[in-house]
């Protein structure tokens, strides 16, 4: 009846009892507020259901913060453990636990976190840029978000039953296999990893035709703005890299359900393929995680220095080259294991290929500064952050992407120093800037700068003190995921990374006080004109935050930086209202994620007939699904009139 | 936060990160930075001469960003404001084309560095190099040199200026071995042969480490490489062969591939001179 869930399951040591135990808490409270607050109807009808774009984009927002604080706790366990576990102290979390937080660390912080947050911010933006009313698909979208959820949710669910896998977030076999993890740990990491993915693939499909076929009359590929071609760039790798992920974790699981031995080291399998799979898919994702970061920087840079950007030709290039380079590079995630000289070489210099197109990149965007008004808001200082770190980053990658250079660095602290300049310079200053600008669009007010300015100043030198000391530890020889070592020499610079690891849950402190503060300053702060920044693009012509309809009258653009030369010139559209087609709420996306969530259940603790009820649930709603006719409804050209005079609904 | 302070901030940072990175650069405990092998010293060098051409492109960066940032701030009334500037094809020109000149010589570094450093090439004369043979075990290595008879668990021993030559497999989830003070790493895998030439040139203990996670007591996966001269090795060599523990390929299956982690050092003479092989063979079968 309970497969292998028996009560042997629920025993944890004291850390994650409590671990889990504040989890539950913490849900509990959220419960009970909700239900006091008699706030579940009005969160299943207009949030859960929902198909707008704006609403799917701030839920995405909602759960990739929940589990950054996840993220953010199990590294600040992790510096912890590794600051006294020396010698003959071997720290307070056993090695176990150490491995099952690190990779659940990797798995939020890349799937959960980097993937979280840009597609909450592309759900948010994108179909505004592009002058259109929703995405592509409203209801896939819903379900996308749905499974990106539901599948998250395993990191918490391992927490209090079974235990996580202690791989590595990579999970290469024959680790990963049966002969060596047996139990539930790996089948969590291949279900959380596998649901959240075919999400992913699913809103790369929706975003790519979105940009290809709901653009606005007048914009054509060429004005797009530089957010919406990283995008498109982004989706195009989506849908060709996922696929590789889904297939790989399926032959993973067959492995290890059905001992099919695909990456098994005996019987003729290849654990070098899985290796080789999982990269072919995980160096595009590298890109997916930061082309979005770059499309924010290439808002932001022309809005703050009141200038166009510089180099729109180079920059779609540099998209399209690194988009293409992407996914020839994958092999230098291994040069160790052992491939020739000339297969080592040529991947090497594809890699450091890239640095030139990211290069341009950076230079455009100082050029871009060159001859402007620069205003040092908040977005701008995480922007002068990035450049900091994510060129040193980039400037060690070009040092690994030297085969013969990176055996001796290679699964060294400098390869985890190296990639959390990259991801955290990257990927979340870019997401910190763009969250920052894009607020008063969506929730109607700006953002308390000075708080904003105290947290990137934590963030900025706490990240640097955390980081830069494993760049020296790479190079004294000490390797990642260690839970213990004997070298003393070592220890001080643990000692400083923990304490750049507080300095950096100190700037999250002053962000939280951030969003306090924007609450309580609302009504100061409020974007009355839709347009608080002196924007360029079509999101800022809409009010703030926009109607559930996004523009009362399609816009037309004859430009790029249309709005801008909309407001430089002074005409405005002066079309009548139109009748206005939208998309109904739907709850399939829901019952498809709940089963998604059941039926893996089932399959990871071999409770057969709970998979199959999950897979027959998944089944019917596609089907119910089927047969609603009921999808759509018309907005009069008088309901909209009324809206639009009443002011922002 | 005034200007002033920010100034003094980020000043105060890089000379403290500077102050740090020369510090523990110029301690010889930056083992990568301060090998003692040949194999490592051309790797070392590799990494200077790279980093050092990076700098070109990026220090001009950082150099840009202050400099733009400071002199086109909104209150400075005396810069220039072109708001429809954007684009100048030379400018572009200079940021595709250095950048691109750069990469070009980096990559026929990249070439030439992979062929010559490449783990399958050997180093030294044929007839002169010493073969090890190494396993990675569930949590220990397990050095075994043939043509001695010997084997030993986490220590390995070896003559300075004598090339090694390694084969590496392992019988337990992937490793990857590695001695940072002698040149780097290769993954040991199960069912397969690496190969590796390190040599080391001065005498010293060395720490070696796999740096591949492997499981629950990869931490504890430790060993230590002695070079010493080469009469101390022949010393070492002949204790070894009559005070070693005998072992056979059955001992090895019985003992040796029981998982233990922070393994102590045991030596063993050879009773098996196929031992390796055996092990590697064991992937080979269809039924084991």
């Amino acid at each position: 009846m309970f497969g292998r869930l028996s009560e042997q399951a629920l025993k944890h040591d004291w850390i994650e009892y409590m671990a889990g135990g504040s989890m539950v808490l913490g849900g509990l409270v959220a419960f009970l507020l909700i239900t006091y607050y008699r706030k579940w109807g009005t969160l299943w009808k207009e949030w859960f259901t929902s198909v707008d774009h704006k609403r799917i984009g701030m839920m995405y927002l909602v759960v990739s913060f929940v589990m950054l604080f996840k993220g953010l706790v199990d590294a600040g366990m992790m510096r912890g453990q590794q600051a006294f576990a020396c010698g003959e102290s071997f720290g307070y979390l056993g090695a176990s636990h150490f491995q099952q937080i690190f990779t659940a660390h990797g798995v939020t912080m890349i799937f959960f976190v980097g993937m979280g947050v840009m597609f909450g911010l592309i759900n948010l933006v994108l179909p505004l840029q592009i002058g259109a009313r929703d995405v592509a698909f409203p209801v896939l979208n819903n379900i996308s978000f749905w499974l990106f959820t539901f599948s998250g949710m395993y990191i918490f669910v391992s927490l209090i039953l079974g235990f996580f896998a202690g791989t590595g977030w990579s999970c290469y076999p024959p680790l990963a296999g049966l002969k060596y993890n047996p139990g539930v740990g790996v089948d969590y990491w291949l279900w959380t990893v596998q649901i959240s993915g075919i999400g992913s693939m699913l809103s790369g499909i929706n975003f790519l035709v979105t940009i290809l076929k709901m653009r606005c009359p007048g914009m054509t590929l060429r004005r797009m703005p530089i957010f919406v071609w990283a995008i498109l760039a982004t989706m195009i790798l989506v849908v060709f890299a996922f696929p590789i992920l889904t297939a790989t974790i399926a032959m993973l699981s067959t492995d290890r359900l059905i001992d099919t031995k695909i990456f098994t080291a005996d019987y003729g399998g290849s654990p070098m393929l899985f290796i080789n799979l999982f990269w072919a898919w995980g160096h595009p994702e590298v890109y997916i995680l930061v082309l979005p970061a770059f499309g924010i920087f290439s808002e932001i840079v022309p809005v703050f220095s009141k200038k166009r950007l510089f180099g729109y030709t180079s920059m779609v290039w540099a998209i399209v080259a690194i988009t293409v380079l992407s996914f020839i590079v994958w092999l230098h995630h291994f040069f160790t294991m052992g491939a020739g000289a000339n297969v080592n070489a040529f991947f090497g210099i594809m890699t450091m290929i890239i640095a030139v197109p990211t290069g341009v990149k950076i230079f455009n965007w100082l050029f871009t500064m060159f001859r402007g008004k620069i205003q040092f808001t908040t977005p701008m200082y995480w922007f002068l952050g990035f450049v900091l770190i994510f060129t040193i980053g980039g400037m060690t990658g070009v040092l690994m992407s030297i085969p013969a250079a990176d055996f001796q660095i290679h699964n060294s602290l400098f390869l985890v120093a190296h990639f959390h300049f990259v991801i955290i310079g990257g990927v979340l200053f870019g997401f910190f800037a763009g969250f920052t600008y894009w607020f008063p669009k969506f929730i109607g007010f700006k953002m308390n700068e000075s708080f904003g300015k105290v947290a990137f100043w934590f963030w900025m030198i706490g990240f640097v003190v955390a980081f830069f000391p494993l760049f020296i530890l790479g190079f004294m020889g000490a390797t990642r995921r260690m839970d213990h070592y004997s070298v003393s020499a070592w220890q001080p610079l643990f000692v400083v990374a923990a304490l750049g690891a507080i300095l950096i849950f100190i700037g999250v402190g002053f962000q939280v006080l951030q969003i306090l503060a924007t609450i309580k300053e609302r009504k100061r702060n409020r974007d009355t004109t839709g347009d608080p920044w002196d924007g360029r693009t079509l999101e800022w012509s809409t009010s703030s935050p926009p109607p559930f309809y996004n523009f009362a009258m399609t816009p037309e653009v004859k430009t790029r930086d249309p709005f801008w030369e909309m407001k430089r010139s002074g005409v405005r559209a002066t079309q009548e209202y139109e009748e206005i087609h939208m998309p109904k709420n739907s709850a399939v996306g829901f019952w498809i994620g709940l089963f998604s969530f059941i039926c893996s259940f089932g399959v990871i603790w071999w409770m057969w007939w709970l998979a199959a009820l999950g897979a027959v649930g998944i089944l019917a709603a596609i089907i119910t699904r089927f047969y609603v006719k009921d999808v759509d409804y018309h907005l009069s050209k008088e309901e909209v009139k009324r809206l639009e005079e009443k002011g922002s609904p | 936060m005034s200007t002033k302070i920010k100034v003094v901030l980020l000043s105060l940072l890089c000379i403290m990160l500077l102050a740090l990175s020369a510090f523990y650069f110029m301690s010889h405990e930056t083992v990568v930075l301060y090998p003692q092998g040949m194999v490592g010293v051309k790797e070392r060098d590799l990494i200077v001469t790279v980093s050092i051409l990076m700098l070109i492109v990026v220090i001009p960066v950082f150099i840009l960003m202050l400099f733009f940032a400071w002199k086109y701030r909104e209150n400075n009334d005396k810069a220039r404001h072109e708001p429809d500037w954007e684009h100048n094809h030379i400018a572009e020109m200079c940021w595709w084309g250095v950048p691109l000149v750069i990469i070009v010589i980096l990559a026929i570094l990249c070439w030439q560095s992979s062929h010559e450093l490449s783990p399958f090439k050997p180093i030294g004369k044929e007839g002169e190099r010493l073969k090890v043979q190494v396993v990675a075990l569930d949590w220990k290595w397990l050095f075994i040199y043939p043509e001695e008879g010997i084997a030993v668990i986490n220590l390995l021993t070896i003559p300075e200026n004598v090339p090694i030559e390694f084969e590496i497999t392992a019988d337990a989830p992937m490793n990857s071995f590695w001695i940072p003070a002698l040149g780097g790493q290769i993954y040991a895998m199960p069912g397969m042969r690496s190969k590796l030439y390190l040599i080391a040139n001065k005498q010293g203990t060395f720490r070696g480490a796999s740096a591949n996670i492997s499981g629950k007591g990869f931490s504890g996966m430790n060993f230590n490489t002695v070079a010493t001269s080469k009469e101390e090795y022949q010393n070492w060599v002949r204790i070894v062969q009559s005070s070693g523990r005998g072992l056979s390929f059955s001992d090895y299956q019985n003992e040796l591939v029981k998982p233990s982690s922070y393994a102590p050092v045991q030596l063993f003479s050879l009773q098996d001179r196929e031992l390796f092989e055996r092990i590697i063979d064991q992937y080979m079968a269809h039924t084991k």
